[in-house]
């Protein structure tokens, strides 16, 4: 194994990843960008250099800026590998990865985790049902293949990114059966705290609205405050059930969307025993790092929504600031230049997370859709039910490691992406503690599987 | 294209100029170049990718982005491949993930066994 | 059974320790009647009991002290029916299997001393069945073997078990049987007074006139209080597990195994690097390389997880047993074999310490051997 040095590694090649290693690399210093996908993006500008023009319209002006990013990228010194799935980041900034098969090692002064966020999970009845999928997935088959459903979709759940999927759709013509919606009048209520910082981000808020307009004028059917949502289905999903205002519905769709916000994508820095704390607004764990984003692992920063939820372009602004602490670290720039260049990109930044309380009060996941009842699966992976994990809290189970031990939670190939907030908030709940005195799960590498032979540098 | 599908190309789209031939349990089809396997499985009437290892229970894509870990199949004698993550080629031979993975059955043990479906 | 004034538990005996070797001592001790209250940590503690390979090995054990082999086979021998007794107090099925196992050998050289090492277990013992096999004679049995395998030892004693499932046994059997388990205890001191030993944890105080040390890495420091000297110290393995694969190995080997659930575990290596539970990758690629070269079919599964785990190590290796002389009733239970040794902890150390007589395995494990300056070595 002969690790090659270079001064940074930036994992990720979204909005934070091509923005921070851009930066980087503008000021001097050798960038290895590396990404498992085949194009620059993430997922928020997933295709965003291979779709055609007339898909890129269809998206909607936010997701053509991630242009702007990918052409920038194209034309700098940095050495972007795609295809590249890294399995190991070290404390000591070591990073393994997987590329054409082969194993390989870079050695760097610092590391920039840009790895984004993921939706959170929905666990209902029937979620686990063939045709359903994530509104995210959704978007990332319009973005990625062009595709949008054939028959009526039921989209489900909060947040911007539900509704936004619903305006690309009547764009691209995909059919909507209806928007369920979990959002309340109270949650309004409860948002309007935080309304004049929202009225302070304007374009934004004026943004949301007309998309909502849009949808309602499309005639799309919009139930709110919807609850005990499940997937009715044997096979494969068939119907989505619900209430509202306690009389019982059902839609039937052989394709079910569902989201309730993303959260960020914590693999590698938990692997990296980084300090984490749980965010009460945002209902998730996210890495504690210093005003440039480094975390408490010397030398390992991290930028973009694997840093807290903040949307595209707030990933995009603090890819730029991070890399701006890392330069002044690597000595490429002093510290007065960093500061003073940072000052505007701060500024701008700030702007752009105005919005955010607002959001995050407004479309707060509902608890009955994050902590489930007995017979809802948890983990998909290794088939374990929320009550399954009860009774492992009945046995004297403490926490989410205990939870694997007590009964496979967690151990699957997805590694507790798609339970761990869950198993969190479950436990908390059964023992009555905070999510914070429970914790999250222990993250070992590898981060994405390699095979026996990979490992062993066949 | 499949009646049944549950994705279709977007109309107001060009129709891609280059596609590819692949198979899925044996079955022919003719997709898109440049799309994930996954993409063009859905597009092509496949709603069910795999059954798990624990239940034999019926999965298919959940996130499309890597992380869940639904959309296994195995390509060209390689099982339990994250459908999502990769493209397609010309002449993929591709089958559904029935539960955990053989070791005996491997591409390089020669003889053409097929693991039915 | 009483709870006493001022959040003061009293009981029988105190178990220091939650893990594989404190809940089978346990288990045992409410088998006997006895009113056992047990002390655990937190979720986050450093746990040799989730992170170990879930052998019951026998095989080449105690080659160098007749004793340890006696009492290793006197816990495989009893392994079987502790395992329904386990089933039967708790409804979980741990999957023990006893099929015999297989130790690799990539030389002649290892062959030889593999040979000689067991040939010396069974001058000793009398009753020690062992075969020593050549490439042909284990590929016959394991069709998957490769090439660079130049023989194997075979014994039928060996077997392994679901180390997870175990740990969840002997907890739910243990509080079947009366046990009281206590968790997120951070015991702070033992007080010793005539009769009466009382354990210190923050606001909670436990008594009881006996105790029993079962706090792994914890060990020696509690071991001080009472008048024990438990010298263990951190020694790491790494493991790790790959994806699910329908069953090709039903025998457990010394490095490579196959779970009930279908996953591979691969492992042995010994690392003495303090408090460190991570893994590197210059061992964990040693492991895969080892793997690979005794079933090549593996080269193209995938690896799910890799773990560190510290195993709790005496200088010589072999366990600690012992009473203390000063502070008679508090005794210290401690090895690095937690599931192998688990039915002899259950049923015949649980016993001894309610005051039973001591097993005659015993007498040469006592702490008192490490206060000399001989230098001990734990290579096995």
């Amino acid at each position: 194994m002969n690790p090659e040095s270079v001064d940074v590694v930036v994992i990720g090649a979204g909005p934070a990843g091509m923005s921070g290693a851009t930066t980087l690399a503008a000021l001097g210093l050798k960038v290895v960008l590396l990404d498992e996908q085949g194009s620059p993006g993430g997922q928020i500008y997933r295709g965003i250099t291979l779709a055609p023009l007339s898909r890129r319209d269809l998206l909607g002006p936010d997701y053509a800026q991630g242009n702007e990013l990918a052409q920038a990228l194209a034309s700098s010194s940095v050495r972007y590998e795609k295809g590249a799935s890294v399995w190991q980041v070290t404390r000591e900034r070591q990073v393994s990865y997987l590329r054409d098969g082969r194993m390989q090692t870079l050695d760097a002064k610092a590391v920039l985790l840009a790895t984004g966020a993921m939706e959170r999970p929905f666990p209902i009845p029937g979620w686990t049902l063939p045709g359903v999928m994530t509104a995210g997935a959704a978007q990332i088959l319009l973005k990625s293949a062009g595709l949008a459903p054939s028959e009526p979709v039921v989209l489900a759940g909060c947040g911007p990114l539900l509704y936004l999927l619903g305006w690309q759709y009547l764009r691209a013509g995909g059919p909507i059966k209806a928007l369920v919606d979990t959002t309340r009048p109270e949650d309004y209520w409860r948002a309007r705290r935080h309304v004049f910082a929202a009225l302070r981000a304007w374009p934004y808020l004026r943004k949301g609205l007309e998309l909502m307009r849009s949808l309602r004028s499309a005639g799309i059917a919009h139930y709110s405050g919807a609850e005990q949502l499940a997937v009715e289905g044997e096979e494969a999903a068939q119907a989505l059930t619900f209430r509202v205002g306690g009389k019982p519905q059902r839609i039937a769709s052989r394709c079910v969307l569902l989201h309730q916000g993303v959260v960020p994508n914590i693999q590698f820095s938990q692997s990296l025993r980084a300090r984490h704390e749980w965010d009460p607004a945002q209902l998730c764990f996210t890495p504690v790092s210093d005003p440039w984003g480094e975390l408490d692992v010397p030398g390992v920063y991290t930028a973009g929504d694997g840093a807290g939820i903040g949307g595209a372009q707030a990933a995009a602004l603090q890819g730029e600031l991070t890399a701006l602490g890392i330069a002044e670290r690597l000595k490429a720039i002093t510290q007065a230049q960093r500061d003073h260049r940072a000052e505007p990109v701060r500024l701008k930044l700030a702007g752009n997370l105005r919005i955010r309380p607002f959001l995050d009060a407004l479309y707060q996941p509902k608890e009955e859709n994050r902590i489930p009842a007995d017979e809802v699966m948890v983990c998909r992976c290794e088939e374990v039910t929320a009550g399954d994990l009860r009774s492992f809290v009945a046995l004297g189970c403490a926490g989410p490691n205990q939870a694997k031990s007590f009964g496979r939670c967690g151990m699957g190939p997805c590694q507790g992406r798609m339970c761990g907030l869950t198993v969190t908030e479950v436990i908390a709940k059964a023992r009555g503690v905070s999510a914070a005195e429970v914790g999250y799960y222990r993250i070992r590498p590898p981060i994405k599987p390699i095979t026996l032979g990979e490992l062993a540098g066949e | 294209m499949r009646t049944d599908s549950l994705f279709q190309p977007v109309t107001s789209e060009v129709r891609a100029t280059r596609t590819v031939s692949l198979t899925f349990n044996d079955q022919a089809m003719t997709v898109p170049a440049g799309i994930t396997v996954a993409a063009a499985l859905l597009m092509s009437g496949i709603s069910r990718f795999r059954a798990t290892p624990v239940s034999e229970s019926p999965r298919a894509p959940y996130c499309m982005m890597g992380v869940c870990f639904e959309c296994l199949v195995d390509i060209d004698g390689v099982p339990n491949r994250q459908s999502c993550l990769i493209e397609v080629a010309e002449g993929m031979r591709i089958h559904s993930q029935e539960g955990a993975r053989d070791l005996v059955f491997q591409p390089m043990n020669v003889q053409v066994v097929e693991v039915q479906s | 059974m009483s709870q006493g004034t001022n959040n003061v538990s009293q009981s029988d005996v105190i178990v220091i320790g939650g893990g594989l070797v404190g809940t089978a001592v346990a288990y045992g001790l409410a088998r006997t009647g006895a009113d056992a209250v047990v002390l655990d940590q937190g979720d986050d503690a450093f746990r040799a009991s989730r992170g170990n390979f879930g052998l019951v090995w026998v095989q080449g054990k105690g080659h160098d002290l007749p004793d340890y082999s006696r009492w290793t086979r006197s816990s495989a021998t009893r392994w079987a029916a502790f395992a329904e007794a386990l089933l039967a107090d708790s409804g979980v099925d741990v999957q023990l299997r006893q099929p015999g196992g297989f130790h690799m050998c990539f030389s002649d050289e290892e062959l030889l001393e593999r040979q000689s090492r067991l040939q010396s277990l069974q001058d000793a013992l009398g009753d020690y069945p062992f075969q020593m096999l050549d490439a042909a004679e284990v590929k016959a049995r394991l069709p998957l073997i490769g090439p660079s395998v130049v023989g194997a030892s075979y014994t039928p004693q060996d077997g392994h078990v679901n180390p997870l499932k175990l740990l969840r046994a002997l907890h739910a059997s243990a509080q079947a049987k009366g046990a009281r388990m206590h968790g997120g205890v951070q015991v702070e001191r033992i007080e010793c007074a005539a009769g009466e030993f009382r354990v210190v944890a923050g606001e909670r105080s436990f008594t009881a006139p006996r105790i029993v040390l079962a706090a792994g890495l914890g060990n020696p420091q509690l071991a001080a209080q009472v008048g024990l000297h438990a010298p263990v110290a951190p020694n790491r393995g790494q493991v790790l597990i790959s994806e699910r694969v329908r069953p090709f190995l039903q025998y457990p080997t010394i490095n490579v195994r196959q779970t009930d659930e279908g996953t591979v575990q691969l492992g042995d290596s010994m690392e003495e690097v303090g408090f460190d539970d991570s893994t590197s990758t210059e061992v964990l690629a040693m492991i895969a390389r080892r793997c690979v070269s005794t079933f090549p079919l593996l080269r193209d599964v995938r690896l799910v997880r890799a773990w560190g785990a510290l195993r709790v190590m005496s200088p010589d290796g072999y366990p600690i047993y012992q009473q203390s002389e000063a502070h008679p009733g508090a005794f210290v239970v401690t090895c690095h074999s937690g599931v192998t040794l688990a039915a002899a902890h259950a049923l015949r150390i649980a016993p001894w310490i309610m005051g039973g007589a001591q097993p005659d395995e015993l007498a040469v494990f006592a702490g008192e051997r490490f206060l000399t300056g001989k230098v001990f070595s734990h290579a096995h």
